[in-house]
């Protein structure tokens, strides 16, 4: 039985499929509870009660909701590319979720261990844009092609200060294999060795470029209803509109998971004492996750303008003056070589 | 297993190439070719090159297609009038191809007969390093002094855009964030008392 | 690799003032630091030539062998800094008042001089190729600078396009050289390169070679870019054009012709050879029905490159000696006959037109014979210093072996006499009711213009010892 699964090209492939869905029915059951979390987080801050009425405390709303999407009916503007249009919220969705089989829960617990995960979550998180793009064009239509058009330009331009801050991390671990980025974060001051505090100015431009990323609140322009519509989902609904909710949903839990991963010790305990583990990672995840919806509920949003400026002239050169100091900071060991350490290599 | 995924990607990088050229829309060609910057990334992972096919990815498919793509969909032109245009040429493009192709045979030819070719093909992959690490030692080390050119060049490039396309109008309104907010009650509002029945 | 940094520092010095003066002129916003932006990139490119041309004389090689630091660079590198920082400081005055000094011409113009110091100290086909494009991208966008103007655009769109085919050429040519050599590094290409044993895929790739090379020293048949651009470019970009680059683009062909096929003299002395005759010819005889004095400088420097390329093709030490001097006096001459057009307007519009000088003798006598003088020298008529630098290349062909070449040198600077003569004739015994040109007062292009002509007569008696300091850089690079 185990070198059928070991060794046999069949086996090997079963194996893989169970861990994908193994890691994928979770994350999407997960899902369907944050957005529970999210709508009353939400709601508290506007002193409102949200959710409440299916199932205990509303909890199985998101299940109702979900059930209501998939029974409507499509609708598919006249004039619109058909496949494109239908391709678009499975990338999206599809996008969103491949860029977890990298992602270690535990030390060991991850479907693909490959070298450069931080660099291969960063390649398919700049492929997202594709789904945005693809939906505004193909619904044939004004307001969806502004959205994309705008959603294009924001997602491109906060890529580029998320490369920068990734590559200071990058410097100081010495690998770009998340494991050894987590274990870099080891060390006898617990919650004082991670990441969160040599790099402390990046933490938060990190959290703020991946809102924009994400086109989450503040920097929701693409969907921004009182003058887009809703952006490019103007034209969609039913399936294809709960597949583009959903992948942007995973692509902010992704969010938080690398943030947890690089900036907080993944699955490394806050204080010595306790033991590591995979609760520690979900409570950082969660904790991330919380800041986004609180984040969500108490900023207004921004003009598109003023989004533009803050990527490009504040946070481009921050970053980048950033890396050169990490990087001098990593060779000459400055600061009781706290920004050089690197558990492989070097 | 891996035999495959060769096949697998390296037909669907064809097969992308071939419909970027042949397709009428050229959005969708444009998707075509993404879908043939993916495949190829995916022939780099099977070689062992997983850093470049990031790149490749991150550079080609997150950045330069996004921008194929915003032009694509903004450009007003008839697509298919520029085709006609292109098939009268075709009988040359055609024999340049096919030149082309020629050369390919006879140098890989040539790289695969080679005995001594074989010794060359081996270096390719450091056995000691990770191929990320090797790169840099390239980059950084071997080629240092290109790599600073080539940057330098990057450099001339953006200036050069710059140079040629800003141009600031006077007769445009504009927005000074910075100025915006220092604004404070205190500067952008006066208080008056209003008797009733009078205006101010 | 420290040691190869201190090789590159002038280069490094030059790419740091750009990318500082960069920052500071954006930091400041607009242009009001350009006009001292311009004044001090002048400065330093004086300084740094006195820093290369005052260094011991030894060859370094550094970046496993990418870069080479001998006589042959230096002296180069010297000529072109020079020549970079008197047209600089010329232009100054025309481009503030025309408002087109803007913060970034001198930021381009230092990075482009940095590409020519990487092209003429190249040691390999990727530095060789990389130099080429920092310049030539730089160049080309200045080509453009005056971007509201149809011909300066279509000056800028042209050079770029013909150049990047050219630079195609020039890729495919070292790529069929690295594929045949098994190497980019010249000296293993010459190993490999042995008389009578370059493989013909080899001779294919130093063909497309010397083609992309020619484009860039606008050598017939790769020269149909030259007048247009400068035409179209703006006077002191032209009069740019017309120095520097020309200095590093034949400094860099000399470089791949004797550091990296020299042992096969044979197989490109031909083809050379060819290309300096056709230019030598087409620069004489197509000036003829120019009347824009600045097409009329562009078909000149096509014949001046033919010269230039005359001293290359003979394959000697000598040759390239002679090709070195004829540079510094070609230069030298252009800088003084630029400084000059600087100063042809009328109501204060720049003019071109060749009739506009009648008679600008009675006006202008002394400006008038300084031009004179550098007509003279530009034709190559005796005793003025052109003449002696045709001399040098002339011997230089003949002694190596091609005396139909020297012949038809003669020949065609004799054809060529005709139209610098033609301006002289104009300035001389035009016609006295043509309408003039401005006086023009600007002591600076003035002192240009008068120092050339002087250097022009006073040179004869001993070239001021670039003589010395071209054999000894000729015989750093040909061994």
């Amino acid at each position: 039985m185990a070198d059928f699964f070991m060794n046999h090209p069949l086996g090997i492939a079963l194996l893989i499929i169970g861990q994908i869905f193994l890691l994928v029915i979770p994350l999407l059951v997960a899902l369907a509870f944050l957005m529970y979390a999210d709508r009353k987080i939400w709601a508290a801050v506007q002193m409102r009660r949200g959710p409440n009425v299916v199932g205990v405390f509303g909890l199985l709303q998101s299940f109702a909701d979900f059930g209501k999407y998939i029974v409507k009916e499509v609708v598919v503007p006249a004039g619109a590319d058909k496949s494109v249009f239908f391709m678009a919220p499975m990338v999206s969705l599809v996008m969103a979720l491949i860029a977890w089989a990298v992602i270690p829960f535990n030390d060991g617990w991850v479907l693909s261990n490959i070298n450069v995960a931080i660099l291969y979550v960063f390649a398919v998180s700049s492929l997202e844009v594709y789904g945005v793009i693809m939906g505004g064009w193909a619904s044939n239509s004004k307001y969806p092609f502004l959205g994309s058009l705008r959603s294009a330009a924001q997602m491109i331009s906060y890529e580029v200060s998320i490369g920068l801050i990734i590559i200071g991390v990058i410097i100081s671990s010495g690998s770009m294999n998340f494991g050894d980025i987590v274990r870099s974060q080891d060390g006898d001051w617990g919650v004082f060795n991670w990441y969160w505090l040599p790099h402390f100015p990046m933490l938060f431009l990190f959290l703020i470029s991946a809102l924009a990323e994400t086109n989450r609140p503040p920097f929701d322009l693409p969907e921004a209803e009182s003058e887009l519509v809703a952006g490019y989902q103007v034209e969609y609904s039913s399936t294809p509109f709960l597949l583009f909710m959903i992948g942007e949903l995973v692509a902010v839990v992704l969010m938080c998971a690398l943030i947890s991963l690089m900036f907080f010790g993944g699955w490394l305990s806050p204080v010595p004492f306790l033991p590591d583990g995979i609760v520690w990672m979900i409570l950082k995840m969660g904790f991330v996750f919380f800041i986004f919806s609180m984040v969500k509920a108490i900023t207004p949003r921004y003009r598109y303008d003023q989004l533009m400026r803050l990527g490009w002239k504040v946070f481009l050169p921050f970053s980048l003056v950033w890396v050169v100091f990490v990087a001098f900071a990593a060779k000459f060991e400055w600061f009781w070589g706290v920004y050089a350490r690197w558990t492989v290599g070097g | 297993m891996s035999v495959f995924a060769f096949y697998l990607f390296a037909i669907s990088v064809i097969a992308g190439g071939l419909f970027t050229v042949i397709s009428r829309n050229p959005v969708h060609s444009v998707l075509w070719l993404i879908l043939s910057f993916l495949s190829a990334a995916g022939l780099f992972v099977l070689l062992g090159a997983e850093f470049v096919a990031m790149l490749l990815v991150i550079v080609y498919v997150g950045a330069v297609a996004v921008l194929f793509l915003f032009v694509v969909m903004m450009l007003d032109i008839d697509f298919a009038e520029l085709k006609a245009e292109m098939a009268r040429y075709m009988p040359l493009a055609l024999l340049i191809g096919l030149v082309i192709l020629m050369q390919f045979v006879m140098a890989f030819g040539a790289w695969e007969a080679n005995a001594a070719a074989e010794g060359l093909r081996a270096q390719a992959i450091p056995v000691d390093r990770h191929n990320t690490e090797a790169l840099g030692m390239i980059l950084y080390d071997q080629y240092f002094l290109l790599f600073q050119l080539a940057g330098l060049i990057l450099l001339v490039a953006m200036i050069g855009a710059i140079v040629l396309t800003l141009r600031h109008r006077k007769d445009v309104k504009r927005q000074d964030v910075v100025a915006q907010m220092m604004r404070d009650p205190a500067k952008a509002m006066e208080l008056k008392d209003v008797k009733s029945g009078q205006g101010l | 690799m420290s040691a190869d940094l201190t090789l590159i520092l002038p280069e490094i010095v030059l790419a740091v003032f750009a990318m500082l003066g960069l920052l500071g002129a954006v930091y400041t916003g607009k242009d009001a630091l350009a006009p001292a932006l311009v004044w001090a990139t002048s400065a330093l490119l004086v300084l740094v030539a006195l820093w290369v041309g005052l260094a011991a004389p030894e060859t370094h090689t550094g970046f496993g062998g990418m870069f080479i630091d001998d006589g042959f660079s230096r002296f180069a590198k010297v000529t072109l800094l020079l020549s970079a920082a008197a047209v600089l400081a010329m232009s100054e005055g025309y481009m503030s008042a025309r408002g087109l000094l803007r913060f970034e011409y001198p930021i381009l113009i230092t990075l482009a001089v940095v590409g020519m110091m990487v092209m003429v100290s190249a040691g390999d086909l990727m530095s060789l190729y990389m130099g080429l494009e920092l310049q030539s991208l730089a160049l080309y966008v200045v080509a453009s600078l005056r971007r509201d103007s149809i011909k300066s655009t279509e000056a800028g769109l042209k050079y770029f396009v013909l150049g990047a085919l050219s630079s195609g050429l020039l890729l495919y040519g070292a790529s069929l050289i690295y594929g045949y050599a098994g190497t980019t590094l010249f000296s293993g290409i010459i190993q490999t390169a042995q008389t009578g044993d370059v493989s013909l895929g080899m001779l294919f790739g130093l063909i497309f070679v010397i083609s992309g090379l020619a484009f860039k020293v606008s050598a017939v048949p790769f020269h149909m870019w030259t007048p247009d651009v400068y035409e179209g470019a703006p006077t002191p970009i032209t009069a740019f054009f017309a120095t520097a680059p020309k200095v590093a683009a034949m400094g860099l062909f000399a470089r791949v012709m004797h550091d990296a096929f020299g042992n096969a003299v044979g197989d490109w002395q031909q083809v050379v050879a060819l290309i300096s005759l056709l230019s030598m010819f087409l620069g004489a005889i197509a000036a003829i029905g120019q009347t824009n004095i600045k097409r009329l400088m562009a078909y000149s420097s096509i014949a001046h490159m033919g010269y230039a390329l005359m001293g290359l093709a003979s394959g000697t030490v000598f040759g390239v000696q002679a090709m070195l001097v004829y540079l510094a006096i070609y230069v030298t001459m252009n800088v003084g006959t630029f400084a000059f057009i600087l100063m042809m307007e009328r109501d204060g519009q720049p003019v071109v037109d060749v009739a506009s000088l009648n008679m600008y003798s009675k006006r202008e006598p002394g400006k008038a014979l300084a031009m004179l003088v550098l007509l003279f020298s530009l034709a190559g008529v005796p005793p003025m210093l052109g003449f002696f630098g045709k001399l040098y290349v002339l011997r230089a062909a003949y002694e190596g072996g091609l005396a139909w070449l020297a012949i038809a040198g003669v020949v065609a600077s004799v054809i060529g006499a005709f139209y610098y003569l033609r301006i002289v004739f104009y300035m001389y015994f035009g016609d006295e009711n043509a309408e003039g040109l401005d006086g023009g007062k600007s002591p600076v292009l003035w002192g240009f213009l008068m120092a050339s002509a002087v250097v022009m007569v006073l040179g004869i008696i001993n070239m001021f010892g670039v003589e010395g300091a071209a054999a000894a850089a000729a015989a750093s690079l040909v061994n």
